[in-house]
């Protein structure tokens, strides 16, 4: 292994690294033989198939040493698939991937690791039970002697996440009890500590919110600077406008267009290169006030130490409220609470004026509530199971007589959702596994939406879905308020929040501090509101 | 307020898109729905779980063919009478009966991401408790019922432990198998208590229609099973129990009743299995069915159901049984030492694993190409 070099490298920018530091930081320092705008990696035609789905289709990409060149397509089209030959996940049927001017197959992660490519997966594939250090280190620990030097990785873990910003992450502390975003921050960490030349992050800010990106961002300007390239991908159109520089665009699996540059190409043009169709911008139309109907859920008092404090709230039915926060302002906790994944200490949740009991789950399915969770894989999904006994999980009761599931009923009602909200592919008996990341969303979000679902609890919902599927969602949820439904919608981007929602309520440190009609705020407000005070200590100016 | 921050939408007129550039073509298509085989017509009817039971079962199928053979080879002249094969097809499925029964019930215990080391104390308290002299006062109905409801209790024990008391099912179990071999040799003094039932006795030694009676008590708890596991509800919270606990608790199932009644499954099942084998013995003792747990373990880890739950199908765990139950029934005929069995049986448990990984693939692979060259 390669960590003899890598400890050998000299400190630089020391300023931003804690005083406790040893001398051996490779992070954002690109090797010295680095030629900014030389072209570093080249496919042709490259073609990889899954049995039963040619996920690429010959792609062409070509890559620039010090750009953030941009990856843009449907859910489905083969990003992730791309870059897992990259990384050296999967092997490709056809092709040729060029890596600094030679022809390479990457027989594994480890050798596309070895080679300078680094990669942040969609998924996040970190060990749930191990250290964030021994995460960050994992298969490239600092050894001697055959014993892992802990101190040595300790600090090392220390002086990355302090570059990444988030020194507060001890590097001790278990994964599991990290946040999501705090898990992505550690993904990070990771690519960081190779000693890499190009650095692949897929979608790495669906779990981030707003200043996160900010962060990333300040992050990625200071890796291509040193003449690292980087692959981005999102589904967010502003973010690749700001970040990126070129764009190359995917639809099944083929390259449809590349080396578009990033901030001058018309979004009209991105988009239907990348749908094949032509696609407006709006949000569906609110209706006029008459429709939002009785009072369905009310919140009193709601507090859990630590993650939020006496929060109240209502929504009434027909109606969408939003909430916005940072990732760690206790959103997500309180829509756990109020689903009765969490027992509150305090406070009541009452839906139609009955109220339910604390930390019962059970309880708010039978009273009508829903909850898509803010993590698909570990809280929603039965990646082994076919897709339509995912969308049908917590309603398979309802469609069975006499404790015998009706499959051709589930099926059906599957085949709807998966109409409505552009599942790809259709086919609802495939394991969920063989989705790509934005399809298997769909799936979590389609649960709740099969009917007799009261109300519906949102944890960003459209993480990860693309362009277009989203604005299907959009229509989706508001057409389920117009038939009384009642939604509370949590997400990290603001103007979803206030594109979608009906009502807001701004929520910072665990406390709502906010509340008005979607039409009062706009996003800059609503930024501030959530950034005020002593969360924008530490925070790049 | 449709001037707040814009997102896409579609236009109504917009074309289909598969239309313009399909993703896949038809034939691929049929590839993958097979792949998934659920829609798929052929061997859609024994489809457990997940879909891949079935291919995995017939690697299992291969092997008892493989079995058979060897005995074929070794013993000719027996294999060439087809009387002698009819009876030691009954044979092997008689002795593959009990822990066939016991089973079924760890494979629901094991898909629902549990595990049960106490079938077997559980047998043997069940055993003891029904031939005791004042329960068999009661006759073969009070013996019958004392044997499930013994099952029954114990497995509600283990199963109130584990799911509210947080035990770890290894650890929960592990002590309930020390603690119910124990009550039994005490019920039982450590004597072997004889059954004076006929009525129990005849179970093992009658048959109906020339088939044991022990079989058809062993195909109707597996017919049971499959029904439950693929069909019902039941079946549905375990697999979602099992593969991801979180995700099934908030899709709202309620996961600790769900583990209470797998463990509470597993002890009837044990009760059952305590009725046959006291009924094979005429007796019961405390030291009845030494192992079983391994055995049942065994069997269903070999039928592809998988350790860390979620996935399973009683099919395989039958063919499981059964081909330990022919192992047996190979070194007996070919009169080899039971040790020599037992490392054969070690082996067939690595074997067979390894050779469904590998068969399962390739078969997969096989498939695809078939399909792709004949529908195309
Ligand atoms: N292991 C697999 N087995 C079978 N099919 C797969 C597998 N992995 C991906 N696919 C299929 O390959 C296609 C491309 O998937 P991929 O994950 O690359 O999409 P993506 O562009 O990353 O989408 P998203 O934006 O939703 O993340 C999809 O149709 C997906 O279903
Ligand atoms: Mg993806």
């Amino acid at each position: 292994m390669s960590e003899e070099e890598t400890v050998t490298q000299p400190e630089e920018n020391a300023a931003t690294a804690p005083a406790d530091t040893g001398a051996d930081v490779p992070l954002i320092e690109a090797p010295a033989d680095t030629v900014a705008g030389e072209v570093v990696l080249r496919l042709t035609d490259v073609v990889k198939t899954f049995p039963g789905v040619r996920a690429l289709d010959g792609v062409q990409l070509e890559v620039r040493a010090g750009e953030v060149h941009c990856l843009l397509g449907q859910n489905g089209a083969g990003k992730s698939t791309l870059i897992k030959v990259l990384a050296g996940v999967h092997r490709p049927d056809s092709g040729e991937v060029e890596w600094r001017g030679e022809p390479v197959t990457f027989a594994n992660p480890q050798a596309a690791m070895r080679a300078g490519i680094a990669t942040i997966y969609q998924e996040l594939d970190l060990v749930e039970d191990l250290s964030v250090a021994e995460n960050a280190f994992l298969g490239h620990e600092h050894r001697s002697l055959g014993f892992v030097r802990r101190g040595k990785m300790a600090r090392h873990t220390r002086q990355i996440l302090g570059r990444l910003g988030h020194g507060e992450i001890p590097p001790g502390r278990m994964v599991r009890a990290l946040p999501a975003a705090g898990k992505q921050i550690v993904s990070m960490a990771r690519a960081l500590s190779h000693e890499a030349r190009l650095i692949i992050m897929d979608e790495p800010s669906a779990v981030l919110a707003h200043d996160e990106v900010e962060n990333l961002f300040r992050i990625i300007r200071e890796l291509t600077a040193q003449g690292i390239a980087v692959i981005y991908i999102s589904h967010r159109l502003e973010e690749i406008r700001e970040i990126g520089d070129r764009v190359t665009v995917l639809k099944d699996g083929r390259t449809t267009a590349a080396n578009l540059p990033a901030r001058d190409t018309p979004t009209r043009d991105l988009v239907s290169r990348m749908t094949g169709r032509t696609i407006e911008y709006v949000f569906p139309d609110r209706p006029t006030d008459d429709t939002v109907g009785a009072e369905l859920l009310q919140v009193e008092g709601l507090t859990r130490t630590g993650e939020f404090a006496d929060v109240s709230l209502n929504v009434r039915a027909g109606e969408i409220v939003g909430i916005a926060g940072l990732v760690g302002s206790g959103r997500s906790e309180l829509l756990e609470t109020i689903y009765g994944a969490r027992a509150a200490e305090a406070g009541t949740v009452r839906m139609a004026g009955r109220v339910l009991r604390p930390g019962s789950v059970g309880a708010a399915v039978r009273a009508g509530m829903g909850m898509a969770p803010e993590e698909r894989k570990s809280q929603a999904l039965l990646l082994g199971e076919p897709i339509y006994r995912n969308v049908t999980l917590a309603t398979f009761g309802r469609y069975a007589r006499l404790g015998f599931t009706d499959a051709g009923r589930e099926r059906a009602e599957a085949d709807r959702i998966a109409e409505s909200l552009e599942l790809r592919p259709r086919d609802v008996s495939r394991p969920v596994r063989t989705l790509s990341g934005g399809n298997q969303q769909k799936v979590v979000v389609g649960r709740w939406l099969l009917g007799g679902t009261k109300l519906l609890l949102l944890d960003e919902p459209t993480r990860g879905v693309d362009v277009g599927a989203r604005a299907e969602l959009y229509q989706v949820i508001r057409a389920l308020a117009a038939q009384g439904v009642g939604v509370l919608l949590v997400s990290s981007e603001v103007p979803e929040v206030l594109g979608l929602a009906d009502r807001v309520l701004v929520m910072r440190e665990g406390r709502v501090i906010r509340e008005a009609p979607a039409g009062e705020l706009d996003e800059n407000t609503v930024l501030d509101l959530v950034m005020a005070g002593s969360l924008m200590e530490g925070a790049p100016a | 307020m449709s001037d707040a921050t814009p997102t896409p939408t579609a236009t109504p007129e917009r074309p289909q898109l598969p239309a313009q550039s399909p993703p896949v073509d038809p034939a691929e298509t049929a590839v993958a729905g097979d792949k998934a085989a659920s829609t798929g017509n052929r061997l859609s009817w024994w489809r457990g779980n997940g879909g891949e039971g079935a291919k995995r079962n017939l690697g299992l199928i291969g092997v008892l063919a493989a079995l058979i053979a060897v005995g074929a080879i070794t013993k000719p002249d027996l294999y060439g009478d087809p009387t002698w094969v009819w009876n030691n097809i009954l044979a092997i499925l008689q002795l593959a009966s009990v822990v066939g029964v016991v089973t079924v019930g760890m494979t629901f215990v094991i898909i629902g991401g549990g595990i049960d080391l106490s079938v077997g104390a559980i047998v043997a308290l069940a055993g003891v408790w029904c031939t005791t002299v004042a329960t068999q006062s009661y006759g073969a109905g009070g013996m019958i019922f004392a044997a499930i409801a013994v099952g029954i209790c114990v497995g509600l024990v283990n199963g109130v432990l584990i799911s509210y008391g947080r035990l770890v099912p290894f650890i929960a179990t592990l002590a309930m198998l020390v603690a119910a071999r124990g009550l039994a040799a005490s019920i039982s003094n450590k004597q072997t208590q004889v059954s004076t039932s006929t009525f129990i006795n005849d179970i093992a030694a009658r048959k109906v229609l020339g088939i044991p009676i022990l079989v058809y008590i062993l195909g109707a708890v597996v017919l049971a099973g499959w029904v439950l596991l693929n069909r019902t509800t039941f079946g549905r919270r375990t697999i979602a129990v099992g593969g991801n606990p979180e995700a099934a608790r908030l899709a709202g199932i309620n996961v600790r009743r769900h583990t209470m009644l797998l463990y509470a499954l597993s002890g009837l099942c044990c009760g059952i299995a305590a009725i046959m084998l006291t009924s094979q013995a005429t007796s019961a003792q405390a030291a009845m069915a030494n192992l079983y747990e391994l055995d049942a373990i065994a069997a269903a880890i070999i039928g592809g159901t998988l350790l860390s739950g979620g996935r399973g199908t009683i099919i395989g765990s039958l063919l499981g049984v059964i081909i330990f139950a022919t192992i047996t029934n190979l070194f007996a005929i070919n009169g080899l030492s039971i040790e020599a069995q037992n490392m054969v049986k070690g082996g067939i448990i690595v074997a067979a694993v390894l050779v469904q990984q590998f068969q399962f693939k390739s078969f997969t692979r096989l498939l695809a190409r078939n399909r792709l060259t004949t529908n195309t």
